[in-house]
């Protein structure tokens, strides 16, 4: 056995865009025990259900994140939907959904290009960002905001999308389909980025299974969990199969992300072609009162909602669990016995969101 | 396996030239939605304070007495919701920011009429 050495990691690093503290024990190059830390961004936003009612929270769920802010409102409004006993227009499922993919599309993006950052190609970096800006536009069209969006509301969404934009938004979306195929074939073939990525962190399927993994990180070690075929919105409509991977590795990880993003768009155009005319809201009356459990696919994976309400226009508990907080016991996982070069990279192909993890 | 294969994007980068604008010389267009900020057209105001209550951050304000209704910018979060409560129509979301500042700023609407009675 070598020498031990303890080397802090974070929370700031110039490869982490949000700070999460790592304690690195090392024996020569190799890491052999990670000690995570975390709690340098807890905002308490499940406590501020006592001070705001259930209507303006709608706006802080939100912000729980800012790359998967739809879901999380989204997330929140169908945990008050299922305790009102709420049905909402099929119209307003149907938006959902797109914005929903939409928001894949965004956060893949936009990790893609953070981990062409991670590994030192920034040219990569930029152009994946380039191609985001693009969808962040899409979303400003359709909803005023570009991360944050205020659309999703109880019982519904806010703003509809009328049929010609839906079209503009497939047109822009193929065009940049082709765009993205010269990008994902550097990610996916280029030597460089191979020899930073391929058989770096591999998580076996039973560890993955062991450590509770959800999402792209489960997927690419061979476990097809996908909570969209659960069939929530306007899921159950559509064709999909979810993508899964079996090497496990970094690559693996990010193999599976990029199919998710041609997925998305596949998704997209299915759901504008089967759209239906009609309402995208129904009004709602009363307060809720009683308890409700949901779970939905986040581009991090799957996430969990608990609302409990008392009849009063406060409620009494909000819970989330967000996906990299499951995801973070498969990620110490992965850096046992790794390089310390390499952990910037493994920490980043979990696709770490602090801000949601700690709320 | 490869070692040339950003060189198509690059080419085309090159052809293309830069993706960016040259901002502030070329002002960025804003969409028909965006949030920007909020207006109170102030004399078809009734101040009732539904959107003083509603508002999820506080960041209105008003003075019945004094005809007064006004807004922390830098508090206003965009989601509109007070829009969507008011029940004589007279806020609306711009699609224009307001100016970014250093300091916090209010902005305050009078309703100058003399009332008739
Ligand atoms: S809700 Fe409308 S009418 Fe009432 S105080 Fe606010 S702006 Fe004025
Ligand atoms: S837009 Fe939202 S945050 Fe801003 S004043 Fe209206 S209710 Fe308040």
């Amino acid at each position: 056995m070598g020498k031990r050495t303890v080397i802090p990691f974070g929370p700031q690093h110039p490869v982490l865009p949000e700070p999460i503290h790592l304690d690195l024990v090392l024996e020569d190059e190799k890491v052999v025990e990670a000690i995570p830390q975390i709690g340098y961004i807890h905002r308490g936003l499940e406590k501020l259900v006592e001070k705001r009612d259930f209507k303006q929270y709608t706006y802080v769920a939100e912000r729980i994140c800012g790359i998967c802010s739809f879901m999380h409102g989204m997330g929140y409004c169908m945990a008050v939907e299922g305790i009102m006993e709420i049905e909402v227009p099929e119209r307003g499922k149907f938006l959902r959904t797109i914005w929903a993919e939409v928001s894949r599309i965004h956060s893949h993006l936009l990790w893609l290009g953070l981990t062409a950052d991670a590994f030192g190609f920034e040219s990569l970096f930029m152009h994946s960002w380039r191609l985001r800006e693009e969808v962040l536009d899409l979303f400003e069209q359709t909803t005023g905001g570009r991360v944050i969006f205020s659309v999703c509301d109880i019982g519904g969404v806010r703003k509809d999308i009328d049929a010609e934009m839906l079209n503009t938004m497939v047109s822009v979306l193929t065009r940049m389909e082709k765009e993205l195929r010269d990008l994902t074939d550097v990610f996916l073939n280029d030597m460089s980025v191979k020899h930073r990525t391929v058989g770096v962190g591999v998580l076996s399927k039973e560890k993955a299974q062991e450590t509770g993994a959800v999402g792209p990180m489960a997927r690419a070690s061979g476990i097809s969990v996908d909570m969209r075929t659960l069939g929530y919105a306007a899921y159950k409509h559509l064709q999909f199969e979810p993508i899964t991977a079996e090497a496990g590795d970094s690559y693996a990880r990010m193999e599976v992300r990029i199919g998710e993003v041609y997925q998305a768009i596949e998704l997209i155009r299915q759901c504008v072609e089967l759209i239906p005319e009609g309402d995208v809201i129904t009004k709602i009356k009363g307060n809720p009162n009683g308890e409700h459990f949901i779970r939905l696919e986040q581009p991090r994976g799957e996430v969990i909602y608990y609302v409990k309400a008392n009849g009063t226009s406060f409620l009494d508990r909000f819970r989330v669990r967000t996906p990299t907080f499951a995801n973070v016991p498969a990620l110490l996982e992965t850096l046992k016995d790794c390089d310390l070069a390499d952990v910037p990279i493994l920490i980043l192909t979990i696709d770490p969101c602090i801000s949601c993890t700690e709320r | 396996m490869s070692i040339l294969s950003m060189t198509k994007t690059l080419f085309k980068s090159i052809v293309h030239g830069p993706y960016t604008q040259l901002y502030p010389i070329k002002p960025r267009e804003n969409f028909e939605r965006t949030r920007g900020s909020i207006e109170n057209d102030i004399e078809a105001c009734i101040f009732c304070g539904l959107c003083v209550r509603r508002c999820p951050t506080s960041a209105l304000k008003i003075e019945k007495a004094e005809k007064l209704w006004s807004i922390e910018r830098m508090q206003c979060i965009q989601c509109g919701y007070c829009v969507e409560v008011c029940p004589k129509k007279c806020l609306h979301m711009r699609n224009e920011y307001t100016t970014p500042n250093t300091i916090k700023v209010k902005d305050e609407y009078v309703d100058a009429r003399v009332s008739d009675n």
